[in-house]
């Protein structure tokens, strides 16, 4: 090739990059300014795609604007799960997130990089209201960045009471007095204990909602297994996969266990088929959705440890709404208008109007309806006696993104407990490097 | 290949080609097009192709977090290889891909023969065994989960009323892989048969003829002038099958989401749940071991192929 067509290519191609680059950069800069005319201005709302949410966000949206004929919100929709998780990051990342957005509080908040990418919402007048324990699950050492939305709920054993009165059983507190209950339901022909893997997600309630138990066996647990001290191979900790083991291995899961759904599930649950299903307790409300008259047949216990004295209820903290730093002037005002009546006294009745409360509130000017679920009784009992305390998830960062695929193993009889724990043990090693967590 | 073969023509035959342009050498670099002519493609291949490729060379390097990087040298390979699923996910993939290779060579000459022997009704035939080939890969992998879910499925309840087995086709952890497998199979033969009719339908009748007069069985005819002669087809559809098999995806991924547990998962899904689970660096050094690993295998064949293909 002479050198003169060198250049003339050369040439040809910075030119084309210089092109593309100057209309990329007019394509995301035209976007900044649309919804401020005229006085008007309109934000975005993304919360979860499950109908449940759906439910309470448009009724809430419609009363706030009826409350603010100046502001507009529009719903927007995001993937439950890992799938979620991933298009949160990448649009806050991009700077072309929700002008408020809807996500889980605790670790997976604290994955999307808060101090850089989330307002400071420590001063908002709401704020001095909310229960501090939900306070530390959406701040960092620099600022808090996430309101309440909705309720806490528990990480239990959901039972059919019907069942229970009909086999003349009580509610245990130890796993040995679980195990013999579940034997008993099984010479009765209904299946024992609810496991339904074809989400995969539910596989993990054995393992996370036995944390409470091991706090109350070892208090500091969770900031040693923080620091690498700690591990799922060892006990207290690893009663959670062997309890799994053990449910497989004794023949206590529905027959359809490997392909059956959260639905079906909670379906079986309502209709009798199955007597015990590990859950969180916000399933409630797809019960009162699908089967509204077997919620009140619907009971609570936590998940059973070793020892009466160590069975405490895990608590999981309601999801936070939070306002990415790209959202700035009108619609930053609107945006903190939006979460602080999210949070009134008109949100809340909004909120209980349109959803069932699977636990108390974490905010002092929301209160529960006055009917509510037998269930909320059987949580408030742990609440009350102090035996209740919050998921790993709150109170460490550390979470790996296999738990629910190595306990569908170990659920399903392919490993058991021990390489299961290992195994987990070994998924979170990349969470707690990505995250820059010292000692790992 | 072309630009091999006009190589070999000039140097051949300098006195032809001396008269119609400057000299040889000039005439093989110089273009039909002028410069500003390639700038749209040049462009779009370095925006699109150039860039993006090398960056992932060096985010398969970090530790990427899409806020912020730290470059970390080998450590994401390492981690890599040494993540247990990982080697699973490497068996399965190669089964995956072997198998269903195989069996789209297999049953997609079986069907390119019938479809080209004077069977009733051929048209109509070619359509539907090439209709799979139209549908989503979604959507076949969503309607087979509901076609072979082990209680409700239609496929076990065909079974069952027959008096046989009814196996968890997509939960047990040994079937799970190979029914995915065979739905893959059944998908992708509509184009192997494709690619076989063109290459049999390719072959002079002649030599059936002979054969013919010559007194040959159907078998002696089948193994001496179909199947030697349809070698460039079957060389496209082992190759083609054969990447399509060792990057697959999106079938695994609707069907069983590489479960129950991780029996079923290739490196494709592997990579896509770290990406999932926000290891940016560790998922792009994944996709650079899989772009490694299809090519060492893929460029020996390919050549392999295509050297039997020059011999024929």
């Amino acid at each position: 090739m002479s050198a003169r067509s060198l250049t003339t290519r050369l040439l040809a191609i910075g030119g084309a990059t210089v092109l593309i680059g100057g209309l990329a950069a007019c394509s995301s800069g035209g976007s900044a300014d649309t919804g401020s005319g005229g006085g008007k201005v309109t934000i975005t709302y993304l919360a979860d795609n499950a109908e449940a949410t759906a439910a309470t966000a448009k009724p809430l949206i419609a009363a706030f604007e009826k409350a603010n004929p100046d502001i507009t919100v529009k719903f927007d929709t995001k993937p439950q799960g890992t799938d979620g998780d991933n298009l949160v990051k990448t649009r806050l990342s991009t700077g072309e997130m929700a002008d408020v957005f809807n996500y889980n509080s605790g670790s997976l908040m604290q994955a999307l990089n808060p101090d850089n990418t989330l307002v400071d919402l420590s001063k908002e007048s709401w704020a001095k209201d909310v229960d501090p324990q939900f306070t530390k699950v959406v701040s960092t050492d620099n600022g808090m960045y996430g309101a309440p939305f909705g309720t806490s709920f528990g990480g239990a054993v959901l039972y059919n009471k019907k069942v229970y009165a009909d086999l003349g059983l009580s509610v245990p507190t130890t796993w040995a007095d679980f195990i013999s209950n579940s034997e008993k339901i099984k010479d009765a022909g209904i299946a024992p204990i609810i496991q339904t893997y074809g989400d995969t997600w539910t596989s993990q309630l054995f393992v996370l909602g036995d944390f409470a138990n091991i706090t109350a066996q070892q208090k500091n647990w969770a900031t040693q297994y923080t620091k690498h001290k700690e591990s799922y191979a060892d006990q207290p900790a690893l009663a959670g996969f062997q309890h799994l083991q053990e449910g497989k291995d004794k023949d206590l899961y529905n027959e359809d266990y490997a392909s059956a759904t959260q639905a079906n599930g909670l379906k079986m649950l309502a209709d009798g088929k199955g007597a015990q299903y590990p859950m969180l307790t916000n399933a409630i409300s797809a019960i009162q959705q699908d089967s509204p008259d077997a919620v009140n047949d619907i009971g609570a216990f936590a998940l059973p440890a070793e020892n009466a004295d160590d069975t405490n209820l895990t608590i999981w903290e309601p999801n936070g709404l939070y306002i990415p730093k790209t959202t700035t002037g009108d619609k930053l005002a609107a945006a903190k208008k939006f979460i602080a009546f999210a949070n009134s006294s008109d949100g809340c009745k909004v909120q209980n109007d349109t959803g069932t409360p699977g636990g108390p509130y974490v905010i002092s000017t929301c209160t529960l309806p006055d009917s509510v679920p037998p269930m909320i009784g059987d949580l408030q009992k742990y609440l009350d006696d102090g035996k209740a305390s919050p998921a790993l998830e709150f109170l460490s960062p550390i979470k790996g993104p296999n738990l629910e695929k190595i306990c569908v193993q170990v659920g399903s009889g392919i490993t058991n407990a021990a390489k299961g724990a290992d195994q987990y043990d070994d998924d979170v090693v990349q969470q707690a490097q990505q995250l820059g967590i010292k000692g790992w | 290949m072309t630009g091999v073969t006009a190589t070999l023509t000039t140097a051949v035959a300098p006195p032809q080609t001396t008269k119609a342009g400057p000299g040889p050498a000039r005439k093989r670099m110089r273009s039909f097009y002028p410069a500003w002519f390639f700038i749209p493609a040049i462009a779009l291949y370095v925006v699109f192709f150039a860039v993006p490729t090398f960056a992932g060379f060096y985010f398969s390097l970090t530790r990427w977090t899409l806020f912020d990087q730290t470059f970390i040298g080998f450590d994401n390979f390492v981690r890599f290889f040494q993540d247990p699923q990982l080697v699973s996910g490497f068996v399965h993939t190669f089964e995956y891909g072997f198998v269903t290779s195989a069996a789209k060579v297999v049953l997609g000459l079986a069907l390119a023969l019938l479809l080209t022997s004077p069977v009733l009704g051929r048209g109509y035939l070619r359509a539907v065994v090439f209709f799979p080939v139209l549908v989503s890969t979604i959507g076949i992998g969503i309607t087979f989960k509901a076609l072979m879910d082990p209680f409700h499925g239609i496929i076990n309840g065909v079974l069952g009323s027959v008096g046989l087995p009814t196996p968890g086709w997509l939960t047990d952890p040994a079937l799970a892989l190979w029914s995915v497998a065979a739905v893959d199979v059944w998908k992708g033969v509509g184009i192997a048969t494709l690619i076989f009719i063109a290459g049999i339908v390719a072959i002079p009748q002649e030599y059936f003829e002979a054969a013919r007069v010559d007194g040959a069985s159907a078998w002696t005819i089948f193994k001496n002038i179909t199947l030697p002669l349809s070698r460039p087809a079957m060389g496209t559809v082992i190759i083609l099958s054969l990447i399509g098999g060792l990057r697959s995806f999106d079938l695994i991924w609707a069907m069983t989401g590489g479960g129950p547990g991780f029996t079923s998962d290739v490196i494709a899904s592997v990579i896509y749940k770290q990406y999932q689970a926000g290891f940016y660096g560790l998922s792009t050094a994944g996709n650079v071991v899989l772009f490694i690993v299809v090519t060492a295998i893929m460029v020996p064949i390919s050549w392999l192929l295509n050297r039997k293909q020059a011999d024929l």
